[in-house]
């Protein structure tokens, strides 16, 4: 699916670490992510797995690599963070939705302000993305009016509203009822087969044999193993990875 | 499979049979219900009777412009009346505009002066008809808000001109002829209360928001100088922060900028509540989850924009309890303000104490002054439950 635009390296991560205080959280992580790649990464909680993607657009900073995206590289310069946030969508495992606004308020906040967009077109685009992830009357309710999955479905939304040119995952299916996530990860895998360039942190297993070009394996901060899905399920090489494998899939 | 609804039982009772089940279920309690009865007869008995047959409530209705307005002069009286006017239509204006949320307080004002043009009526005061003007007024401006284009912007905007607006018409000025300028040596009463209460709190309110986002800053400078305010002025009685404004204050300043005696009350009344409500603020930060701060961040806004757009309504909107607190609190505060020599609300009781022919009132004079205090608070607290209500507070 990435044929077209294949040779296109749009994240460079070199060397990456991170500490908590003395924690070492991310042992040198180094890893490229072409343009229109869809990357899962997996691996036990505690494993920096999540930290590794939230430095991806410097919500979490980390001291020492290089990390480079869309051609810009992540630094103390504020101008250059606040950049690559507009180009960078991220979906939260909470959700994180604005309570205070209605749904419709939520996906048009960030364009208005952001981006200037005027407002007819910035709630156009906003009731597309809303009839795309499938719940467009529910527009003018509130977050605390809709259920989990509904919320993550608007978050997805709010997050496309930006158009970026990559779209982060942390663990989204993780807070859901069993019986919501499936019309969230259907989502997903339509974002997917857009040809967006994605990278989730997800156990969702399902999710990561549909669309998945790479899988990549995380544990105690660093990258353990990492292949196409098809190498990962199939054939996993260190005995981490098929330690954890056998957890997740066996029960 | 036929779905049956259920309804929910009904539990709702009258009033003769909720009587009977929680006053006369058993021979005790028919006894303690009958005790209870004698116990509030005996007690109420002699307050009843001395306020039906021996108070001299004539010094009520005597003085009641100087309860009300001190010794602004009467010949101006009538601007007293323009800001009425202008806040009956500021009320009606935003019950048109926002509903719910400002319905509470509107039925309050609409209530208020139908029981006041009554009460005027039925001891034939003349000024029955300017209560029934600013019903009147109250009214037209509801129908005007609920028509009105971008109307939260334009209420907004009302309000904002509002308070700069009551002081040109209180204080005059020596450029508009149809306003002389009045000394603020005689604005008095519970006009007077209201001012300090209004620039008290509504002033307040956003040095309050400054000062708790500075608690909260990054850079040290802000930081600290936020701390230290806050915990200097929250440190101190207001009545030492209100002697400090009244005297020390014009020692530092050159004798032509020496404000007068009520904006130096002013003065030390705002900075005394920025520091309570910086602290309410700050509780309000506290409390907005990390995970806001996250999702704004990540779709590209900036600091400010975060904290004007998202972190900040939802702050407020959690510390309106603390907030409406505080504004009762200085309500009532303000009474200090007597003992740097203004005329307030108590103040003027004791000075209509010192007229010979109605020596003696204490008690009429004190219950009267008691009852405005209360009365005002009661309207704030219902108006504080139905904006709590409107906006979902402790719910979304």
């Amino acid at each position: 699916m990435s044929e077209t635009n294949g040779t296109q390296e749009i994240i460079i991560c070199r060397d990456v670490h991170k500490w908590f205080d003395h924690f070492h959280v991310l042992k040198g992580i180094s890893l490229t992510v072409q343009k229109g790649e869809v990357i899962v990464i997996f691996g036990p909680s505690g494993s920096g797995k999540s930290t590794f993607i939230r430095c991806l657009n410097r919500l979490e900073e980390h001291q020492k690599g290089q990390i480079i995206v869309d051609g810009i590289e992540l630094g103390n310069d504020i101008r250059n963070v606040e950049k690559i946030r507009q180009e960078v969508g991220m979906v939260f495992q909470q959700f994180n939705l604005f309570p205070h606004l209605t749904v419709i308020q939520n996906i048009t906040l960030a364009p208005a302000w952001v981006r200037r967009t005027p407002k007819e077109q910035s709630h156009e685009l906003a009731m597309q993305l809303l009839k795309r992830v499938g719940i467009p009357e529910q527009a003018d309710k509130y977050p605390a009016q809709l259920s989990g999955g509904q919320q993550q479905r608007v978050a997805i939304a709010r997050a496309l509203a930006m158009q970026p040119r990559i779209m982060l995952f942390d663990e989204p299916t993780s807070a859901l009822d069993p019986e919501m996530i499936k019309e969230v990860l259907d989502v997903m895998i339509e974002l997917a087969k857009t040809g967006m360039t994605i990278v989730a942190v997800t156990h969702e297993m399902g999710f990561a044999r549909a669309v998945a070009n790479r899988m990549i394996f995380f544990d105690k901060g660093e990258i353990v193993e990492q292949g196409t899905p098809q190498q990962i399920f199939n054939d996993p090489q260190n005995d981490r990875t098929k330690l954890f494998l056998s957890q997740i899939l066996h029960h | 499979m036929a779905v049956v609804a259920v309804k929910p039982p009904v539990l709702s009772i009258g009033p003769l049979a909720w009587i009977r089940k929680n006053l006369f279920s058993t021979w005790y309690n028919v006894g303690l219900t009958l005790l209870a009865i004698w116990l509030l007869y005996a007690l109420l008995k002699p307050a009843i009777q001395w306020g039906a047959t021996e108070a001299r409530w004539g010094v009520i209705e005597a003085n009641l412009t100087l309860f009300m307005v001190g010794q602004y002069p009467r010949s101006q009286i009538g601007r007293v009346w323009l800001t009425v006017f202008v806040l009956a239509g500021l009320i009606g204006l935003s019950w048109g505009v926002w509903k719910n949320a400002a319905r509470g307080f509107a039925l309050i004002a609409l209530s208020a002066g139908a029981a006041f043009t009554l009460i005027a009526l039925l001891y034939r005061w003349d000024v029955w008809t300017q209560w029934l003007i600013a019903e009147a007024i109250l009214l037209i401006f509801y129908f005007i808000g609920l028509y009105l284009p971008r109307g939260a912007l334009m209420a907004g905007l009302a309000w904002f001109l509002y308070f700069p607006f009551i002081f040109l018409v209180i204080a005059g000025s020596k450029y508009i002829a149809a306003l002389p300028p009045v000394p603020s040596n005689l604005w008095g009463g519970l006009l007077l209360t209201l001012l300090l209460t209004v620039v008290g709190n509504f002033g307040a309110l956003p040095l309050g928001i400054l000062l708790a986002l500075g608690r909260r800053s990054r850079l040290p400078v802000i930081r600290y100088f936020s701390i230290g305010y806050i915990e200097l002025v929250r440190g101190v009685p207001l009545i030492t922060i209100l002697y400090m404004s009244a005297i020390l204050l014009p020692y530092f300043l050159p004798i032509d900028m020496r404000p007068e005696q009520v904006i130096r009350a002013m003065i030390g009344l705002l900075m005394f509540e920025a520091a309570y409500q910086a602290e309410n603020v700050r509780g309000g930060l506290q409390a907005v989850d990390r995970g806001q701060y996250e999702a704004a961040h990540a779709l590209g806004l900036n600091g400010s924009q975060t904290t004007i757009l998202i972190i900040l309504p939802q702050a407020l909107r959690m510390v309106i309890p603390a907030l409406f607190n505080s504004f009762i609190s200085l309500f009532k505060d303000t009474s200090l303000v007597a003992l740097i020599g203004l005329f307030e609300i108590v103040r003027i009781a004791r000075s209509i104490l010192a007229q010979t022919e109605w020596l003696g009132t204490h008690r009429e004079v004190f219950l009267f002054a008691f009852m405005i205090y209360w009365v005002f608070n009661l309207a704030l607290t219902y108006g504080n439950r139905r904006v709590e209500e409107a906006l979902g507070v402790g719910k979304r």
